[in-house]
């Protein structure tokens, strides 16, 4: 018999580990002056330096080691005072270099911790997660293997190399061991990628699109029999590019380990890749050989060795905590906790901010950003914020408080918007969306409508309220929708002798 | 006498790719050893007073602005390469790595 999930938690105390790997946003690359723009053809971004052509001399990128320095203070970690590169040496032609520049035993971050909170059966619970260094280093260029049948690299013939990628200012974190989670395991690893990925949001130094890959995560996990007191062999999962993904990972490996211990089988210490569709994991290369890098210390660049006045500096820059912002907001708009997570996960957070800001009255402003424009933004497969502006969005909201609006043509409105029909005004002059709030319009409709049902008139007249609701159809029909619906009743009893 | 083993030099030989037969490996564990006695008489010279160092001139904060420059075109930057595809680089299959 399998076990399942809390079967194997009931037996095995997971250990967690993790990597989190972050593309920062610079415009060029971390040792040269290429540009990190995504999207260019292959190869047109790259130079003598990130190419590695011999005599071609690295500079490091002051805004990276800015960003990693602002990156290690919000983790609450220690300054390196002495920071060094180094080569790490191995055979892939991913980096042309045969070596990436990184850091090894000298991370510009040191000893840091981030505090998430997670719901529990006893409420929500707070985990300290440690962290044991963030470290500078580059991302590697982009492989295409050619022959296999499923781009793996197993039955390949080929492989072809961009290199646009190689170079761009990556930095890792990696924790230390986070115990001591229990079954909670997948929900602290959850937890502390959305943190840490809203932390480097609101830090502005990385765009953290984890779909797309500025922000990955590799998931180490091992188990050992509850009250052992040791720990057992880990595997490390890569290819984890989603929330939901750190989280199914986890549990993925935490089944598959707890069940080969209960077959008496031995945990192989390697490098596993996450699979989207089953949430389970596939064996890679094994690490049975202690990896053997030849680390050692890059002579082409010297020691970076930040000064305290600029460290302080950069620490008086940190923006508030996101937890503790969003805590705030909350309170500010009183959005129940369910709707919050929604805006949180969505990244829709600013921009609903922004909308506020801007004068919209708040719930209005929330339920257009996670509604409307989500859907329409769901429809084209792209970011909400990419459709339309929070100053836009203010504009419709106010344009339906002020009654110029219905609900229904602010739809039409924003669709305009988003079809690249121009400002909100552009499209309710193009498309002609105006609210008829003119009595003498609404009357003529009002009595059309009466003239054609004469008996639901009579109805009315009669006491029969609700038949109003067929005359008020009738009228929203002729007029396109573009009444004010509450008028039109309004204006429709007062005339049937019905109204106050 | 600085001990560097048969072994070592396999695993050296492992980790860059290199086929060496066993007589290739003995006479290369030997000259290794004599390069590494060679270099260790530095630090009888060099006292607790000496740091160790890794760049010959004492400079730090060597920085670059975050400023774009121009790249080489793709045809420059594949030039050298001694096979190309797609505007890529063109390498044989890896074998047992990912």
């Amino acid at each position: 018999m399998a076990l399942n999930y809390d079967q194997a938690v009931a037996k095995y105390d997971p250990t967690l580990g993790l990597e989190v790997h972050v593309e920062l946003n610079t415009n060029s690359k971390m040792f040269c002056g290429c540009s990190t723009e995504f999207g260019a053809e292959p190869n047109t971004q790259t130079c003598p330096v990130c190419l590695g052509l011999p005599g071609a001399l690295p500079v490091v990128n002051g805004k990276a080691i800015e960003s990693s320095i602002l990156i290690g203070l919000a983790l609450n970690c220690s300054i390196a005072p002495f920071s060094r590169f180094a080569r790490k040496n191995y055979f892939y032609p991913d980096m042309p270099k045969n070596f990436q520049t990184s850091q090894y035993d000298e991370p510009i971050c040191v000893n840091g911790y981030l505090d998430v909170e997670i719901e529990t059966e006893d409420g929500p619970k707070q985990f300290r997660v440690e962290i044991e260094r963030v470290h500078m280093e580059e991302d590697t260029g982009k492989s295409l293997h050619v022959g296999g049948a499923t781009g793996r690299i197993h039955g390949a013939e080929y492989s072809l190399l961009d290199y646009n990628r190689a170079g761009i200012p990556l930095v890792e974190i990696v924790t230390k061991i986070v115990g001591g989670t229990g079954k909670y395991a997948p929900e602290v690893a959850r937890a502390y990628v959305t943190e840490l990925r809203d932390i480097l949001r609101s830090l502005g130094v990385s765009d953290v699109k984890m779909e797309q890959g500025s922000m990955r995560c590799d998931v180490n996990l091992s188990l050992a029999p509850i009250g052992s007191g040791s720990l057992g062999t880990r595997s490390e999962t890569k290819n984890v590019n989603s929330l939901r993904s750190v989280e199914r990972a986890v549990i993925g490996e935490v089944i598959r380990q707890a069940n080969r211990l209960e077959a008496g089988e031995r945990i192989v210490q390697e490098t596993r890749h996450f699979l989207e569709e089953s949430g389970q994991t596939r064996p890679g290369r094994s690490k049975e050989q202690a990896e053997d890098y030849r680390y050692f210390p890059e002579p082409d660049l010297v020691p970076v060795v930040p000064d305290s006045a600029w460290i302080e500096e950069l620490r008086a820059t940190l923006p508030e905590k996101p937890s503790n912002r969003r805590k705030r907001l909350q309170i500010e708009w009183s959005v129940p906790d369910k709707e919050m997570s929604s805006l949180v996960n969505a990244g829709l957070l600013d921009v609903v901010e922004e909308t506020i800001k801007l004068g919209a009255e708040p719930t209005r402003a929330r339920s257009w950003w996670l509604g409307e424009i989500s859907r329409l933004a769901n429809e084209r497969e792209v970011d909400p914020t990419s459709l339309i502006t929070p100053g836009q969005v203010a504009v419709v909201i106010s344009l339906i408080e002020s009654g110029e609006l219905t609900d229904k043509l602010a739809r039409q409105v924003v669709e305009g918007v988003v079809a690249g029909e121009g400002t909100p005004a552009d499209v309710i002059t193009k498309r002609g969306l105006k609210v008829v709030s003119d009595d003498g319009a609404l009357m003529t409709a009002i009595e059309a409508a009466i003239a054609a049902q004469p008996d639901t008139a009579l109805r009315v007249r009669g006491g029969n309220i609700p038949a109003a609701g067929a005359l008020i159809g009738a009228v929203m029909k002729a007029t396109g929708g573009q009444a004010d619906a509450a008028k039109v009743r309004e204006l429709l009893l007062k005339h049937l002798g019905q109204g106050e | 006498m600085a001990a560097i083993s048969r072994d070592d030099v396999a695993h050296l030989a492992k980790l860059a790719r290199i086929d060496m037969s066993n007589a290739e490996l003995d006479h290369l564990a030997q000259e290794m050893s004599v390069i590494l006695d060679a270099v260790a008489r530095v630090q009888e010279v060099a006292g607790s007073d000496v740091p160790p160092t890794s760049h010959p001139i004492p400079v730090n904060n060597v920085v670059r602005e975050d400023v774009v420059l121009p790249s080489l075109s793709q045809e420059d930057s594949l030039s050298g390469a001694p096979a190309q595809a797609e505007g890529r680089f063109k390498v044989p299959q890896i074998l047992g790595e990912e």
